[in-house]
């Protein structure tokens, strides 16, 4: 039933700011969404306390849809769901907040959209029904489009529209997966429970395998299916990236875990080895163009999908560490990118440059800035005691168990990631000031609330990541057992 | 039993003030750092000197038999693995922490002093108090992650420091030199604990060194395994191929150079591997990779110490070179006398770093060597200690750096007799270039400006009592460890026997003991008295330019062209890679094919649009063909 809450009060939330207009907008927003982040933390306190795998049907909510075909709707919350919801919900008080004090056109259909792209995350992380869940997914890509349609950078139809495309043919591949499950399985529903248990026979799982990884792969994204994404993050407005990168990309990460591992296990025992080759690979490719990237956001961009290619390396390598490894990095990873991206909107609201070698010298005139940028910079290249190191640690040393070298060729991300972000931050923050009388003004109140929360965030999960290993180690049990069937 | 038990108890709370003030230091001075002012320097001294007083009472409660664990929480956890939070107090960790705060609060209480003047003075501090509180983590954890936890902070610090005056691109870019070659050590570290965890299911010494026990000498893993530690080593301690960063570290204010890329933070390798040293006596062939790293280093460093002209770098090439020296006891496995040396190394490299902060102090910024000369009378105390400094260094009998260094060479000279004639031969280098530079810059007459001569000053208090401190102890601290010719007990040895068992470390004879000692004291004499002759007497200066130099010189000079090897293969590659990717595979070839997809879908889409006519004739005929070609199938199945 809680689950049912989280799902609908964004959604109600949605409905009501259309009703408002101007600042008031932005600011029934934020106590929406503080409101869902006091829900959540109350659940997840709750389900602290209740230590069973059979945990979705406490928290969930499960009623007959449609009967022919045989909808479900079968909402749920396990371990793996917990977490993607925290996710959700702690990150997007932020992103209302790091919006206060900047000025967009008709904000209450802004954060009408945001409100609605959160319920529809939250209905992709807790759907236990592929048909509900998938409508879920596509639902989640209307409310982004339009915010990067309408109030994106020069370019953002184009770009838009590529983006918009791209992952639509992705889950159009997903839904013939689906389709075809839902007929091989001999109960026929999209149930998970039952996809779970009735797998598919091999010959099948074969070309199912690339159906449903192809739709991941695009979203997460993974090299070479990743081409959308650096224009997507630098024209959508912040806000919008921010969803995107840290939240939105999450859902393929996620999916991967939840319906392709325990489905498709012989499809994936056959493919596995390809897929992670590819993560490793693209790990590299992207930390080497992040080196020479002059665009800020851009920059972000590239570093974002040699940390998601780590994740999803973990994942595939299907052991206990990688895959704890790659639910504390997607906490970890989301806290991190919406720091990257919102200092990068600091630097372009007062210089109105993202252009790494056009800045510098910011340290002298914003210290305060210059100290939160850095502690997110030192998360994201994995300092211990951060919360990307632990993260890290782990995902590292799943893919060592898999295969020794391609933890060799997936830790280069922690020189290479050293490099590009240390080169960046020597660029725009240090040295001399390149700009004439450039008006750097330091923190505004609510830029403060902002990296000051993401400072906290990252080290308390820095040193306690135990709160999330907790939540998932059951579930993520559950998945390997189920992932490892012959 | 019980009364180590009760011993132990009172002791946790000593323990966990250790860290926890310089973390506590740390966010005083930089939260409060505009309000504090200079208060902050004083504080910040505080937090390590209590933190050193502790050390000394926990020192003092405890004997060579103590080892004990405080848990302070479980970090990580997942499957059957576990990773506590949590502390380890042994002679071993003890040693380290009396040196780490010792060294530590002398060095602030300099920085006083040194940094007076700077705007950045609480900024200073909170970075110092920080790097302390790293230090001391690493050598109080009590398994890996814990001691990677220290080691990565340090290298933060050591970022942080090296940019401090972040004005300057180019102590910029040697900060994060540093950090980069340090990141490539630590992902060497990083695998030598995958292995670790893959054969002992955890990361805490305890469990490893027992099960170790089992396992046979030359194990294929365990090699692997220490030769990745040993890569996390050199790059932390400036060893071949990984050092280049140390003598650009010295960008940073000269009292980080004497504590980070001096006196601490460069041996933490040396820590690692005799922490370790269980798994490395397993392997000898990493040991023999150790032997041959270090002398090479120890040579390499103190021949390009030669022909440098700034005061720090000489300092800095003599660090490597010394650390190489370590390391070369470390490869025949005396483990205790490179313990040994780290603490003398220790004493003596931080005066003669201080001390060079000092004349640098003294001459407004400058730093070449040939812009000196004559300080002897305007800086009596820096020059009497600076002395001091250079004799324990160049390895005069009585002083710190003798004994310690002493003890290597005759370990190394059982083991091989290549290796001890290199590393003879090196530490005369070494005296070579410690006298030039000191006679360079004490002796003689003053070659700076006017402006310089009339400014030139003896250094507050603050600055000298820590050069008396640490001189003091350059000269006393080598009676820790007298050998056994002179009949008396090797303090060190028997202090950190119980962790580090003799396993190795041969006697050498008491003849060839002496013959070693006055050969080597009356070479470094002979020296001592060329070097004056050659550019006091004769007033030979150092070339002014590159120009004059012959070639073997200039080839020494410019370090061997190393970093211009490293930036023409390595650096400059991966630039043109990351153009190459961007512009070819992404923009080009991955965009082309998604833009190909797209193109076919919309001719298919206009082919499809051709059909639409609009003729009402053309749809009826379409409808008319269609129901026959229905019928007709009907018909055929």
């Amino acid at each position: 039933m809680l689950t049912l809450v989280l799902l609908i009060l964004p959604l109600i939330a949605s409905l009501v700011l259309l009703a408002t207009r101007g600042n008031a907008s932005r600011s029934l927003a934020l106590l929406f969404s503080l409101v869902q982040l006091g829900i959540t933390l109350y659940v997840w306190n709750e389900f602290r306390n209740t230590l069973a795998i059979d945990l979705p049907s406490k928290f969930g909510f499960v009623k007959d849809w449609i009967s022919r075909p045989n909808i479900s709707f079968n909402i749920g919350l396990d371990g793996i769901s917990m977490v993607m919801v925290i996710l959700t919900n702690l990150l997007l008080p932020l992103i209302i907040l790091s919006g206060f004090n900047r000025t967009i056109e008709r904000p209450h259909i802004f954060y009408s959209l945001m409100m609605l792209m959160q319920s529809a995350l939250i209905g992709v992380f807790v759907s236990f029904d592929g048909l509900l869940y998938y409508i879920f997914w596509e639902l989640a890509l209307i409310p982004i489009y339009f915010m990067a349609f309408n109030w994106g950078g020069v370019n953002r139809k184009a770009v838009t529209l590529k983006f918009f495309i791209y992952t639509l043919a992705g889950s159009l591949l997903m839904l013939f997966g689906f389709i075809f499950l839902y007929w091989s399985n001999p109960l026929h529903n999209f149930n998970w429970n039952d996809l779970v248990n009735n797998h598919t026979c091999g010959c099948n799982q074969t070309w199912l395998f690339w159906l449903f990884f192809a739709a991941f792969a695009i979203k997460i994204p993974i090299v070479p299916f990743h081409t959308w994404q650096p224009d997507t993050y630098k024209e959508a407005p912040t806000q919008g990236t921010m969803l995107l990168s840290g939240i939105m990309l999450k859902m393929g990460l996620y999916s991967l875990i939840r319906w392709l591992l325990p489905i498709i296990p012989s499809g994936v025992m056959q493919w596995n080895s390809l897929a992670i080759a590819l993560c490793a690979a693209g790990i590299v490719y992207a930390s080497i163009i992040a080196i020479m990237q002059q665009d800020l956001k851009k920059l972000f961009a590239y570093s974002s999908i040699a940390h998601v290619g780590l994740i999803a390396a973990g994942i595939f390598a299907i052991n206990v560490q990688g895959l704890q490894g790659s639910m504390v990095q997607m906490l970890a990873h989301g806290i991190n990118v919406v720091g990257l991206f919102f200092c990068a909107d600091i630097i372009f609201n007062r210089t109105q440059s993202n252009h790494v070698e056009g800045i510098g010298g910011i340290r002298l005139v914003a210290p305060q800035f210059a100290t939160y940028f850095m502690i997110v910079v030192l998360a994201s290249v994995a300092l211990p005691l951060t919360n990307g190191f632990v993260g890290e640690f782990m995902l590292l040393y799943g893919l060592y168990e898999y295969n020794h070298w391609l933890a060799v060729t997936g830790g280069l991300t922690i020189i290479l990631g050293a490099v590009y972000m240390l080169r960046m931050y020597q660029k725009v923050m240090l040295g001399e000031s390149v700009m004439e009388n450039m008006s750097f003004p330091d923190l505004l109140w609510n830029e403060k609330v902002v990296l000051i929360s993401i400072a906290v965030l990252i080290f308390f999960f820095g040193l306690y990541p135990k709160a999330i290993l907790e939540l998932s180690e059951p579930a993520v049990n559950f998945i390997i057992e189920k992932s490892l069937i012959k | 039993m019980t009364e180590n038990i009760l011993n132990e108890m009172n002791l946790i709370t000593p323990v966990m003030l250790i860290p926890l003030l310089p973390l506590l230091g740390f966010f005083i001075t930089s939260l409060f750092g505009k309000q504090l002012k200079h208060a902050s320097g004083w504080i910040a001294s505080l937090a390590i000197l209590v933190p050193f007083i502790c050390s000394a009472y926990i020192f003092m409660n405890t004997d060579a038999a103590t080892s004990f664990e405080v848990p302070i929480f479980d970090w990580i956890a997942f499957g059957k693995f576990s990773i506590p939070f949590a502390f380890l107090i042994d002679p071993l960790s003890i040693l380290m922490l009396l040196v780490v705060t010792g060294i530590g609060f002398l060095i602030h209480i300099y920085s006083i002093g040194y940094m007076h003047h700077d705007e950045g003075f609480s900024r200073f501090f909170s970075y110092l108090n920080l790097f302390i509180f790293f230090m001391l983590l690493l050598v109080m954890g009590n398994n890996y992650l814990v001691m990677f936890i220290g080691w990565e902070g340090v290298g933060l610090c050591s970022y942080l420091l090296i940019g401090f005056w972040f004005k300057n691109q180019s102590y910029n870019d040697a900060a994060k030199k540093a950090f980069i070659m340090n990141r490539i050590g630590d992902l060497g570290f990083l695998l030598g604990m995958f292995f670790l965890m893959m054969m002992f299911g955890s990361l805490e010494y305890k469990t490893i060194f027992s099960k170790a026990s089992e396992i046979p000498v030359g194990n294929s893993l365990i090699v692997i395994t220490t030769l990745l530690l040993f890569v996390g080593a050199m790059g932390k301690s400036a060893q071949i191929p990984l050092y280049t960063w140390l003598p650009d570290a010295m960008a940073g204010p000269t009292p980080v150079s004497a504590l980070i890329h001096a006196a601490t933070m460069v041996t933490a390798g040396i820590y690692m591997i005799t922490r370790s040293h269980v798994l490395f006596v397993l392997a000898p062939f990493t040991s023999d990779i150790i032997l041959i790293v270090g002398v090479a280093t120890a040579l390499f460093a103190s021949i390009i110490g030669l022909k440098q002209n700034d005061i720090k770098k000489v300092l800095a090439y003599s660090t490597v070179s010394q650390l190489g020296f370590m390391f070369a006891a470390l490869g025949v496995g005396a483990y205790k006398t490179a313990m040994f040396h780290v603490l003398t190394h220790a004493f003596f490299k931080a005066l003669l770093f201080l001390g060079s902060g000092s004349v640098i102090h003294a001459m407004g910024g400058e730093q070449d060597i040939r812009k000196m000369g004559g300080l002897r009378k305007a800086l009596p105390i820096t020059n009497f200690t600076f002395l001091i400094g250079t004799l324990a260094i160049s390895g005069v009998p009585l002083f710190a750096g003798f004994f310690s260094k002493d003890e290597i060479l005759a370990n190394v000279f059982v083991h091989s007799n290549i290796f001890f004639a290199v590393l003879v031969l090196t530490s005369i280098i070494t005296s070579i270039y410690m006298f030039r530079v000191y006679f360079l810059t004490f002796s003689g007459e003053f070659r700076g400006t006017e402006e310089q001569k009339h400014h030139l000053h003896e250094s507050p208090a603050t600055i000298t009592i820590p050069l008396i401190i640490l001189a003091v102890l350059s000269t006393v601290g080598g009676f820790l460890g007298l050998p056994s010719v002179f009949h008396a007990t090797h303090k060190l040895n028997a202090y950190l026997g119980n962790v580090v068992p003799s396993l190795s470390e041969h006697e050498v004879s008491h003849n060839f003991e002496y013959i070693l000692m006055g050969s080597l004291t009356a070479i470094v004499a002979i020296i001592i008295f060329a070097v004056f002759n050659y550019f006091i007497s004769k007033k030979n200066m150092p070339e002014a330019n590159e120009e004059e130099m012959n070639p073997v010189g200039r080839f020494i000079y410019n370090k061997y062209y190393v970093d211009e090897f490293y930036n023409a293969v390595f650096v400059r590659p991966i630039m043109l890679l990351s153009d190459i990717f961007l512009v070819l595979i992404d923009k080009l070839i991955i965009d082309l094919l998604v833009n190909a997809v797209a193109w076919l879908a919309i001719s298919l889409g206009k082919g499809a649009r051709l059909v639409q006519t609009g003729n009402t004739g053309f749809y009826v005929f379409a409808m008319v063909i269609s129901m026959i070609v229905l019928l007709a199938l009907q018909f055929i199945i």
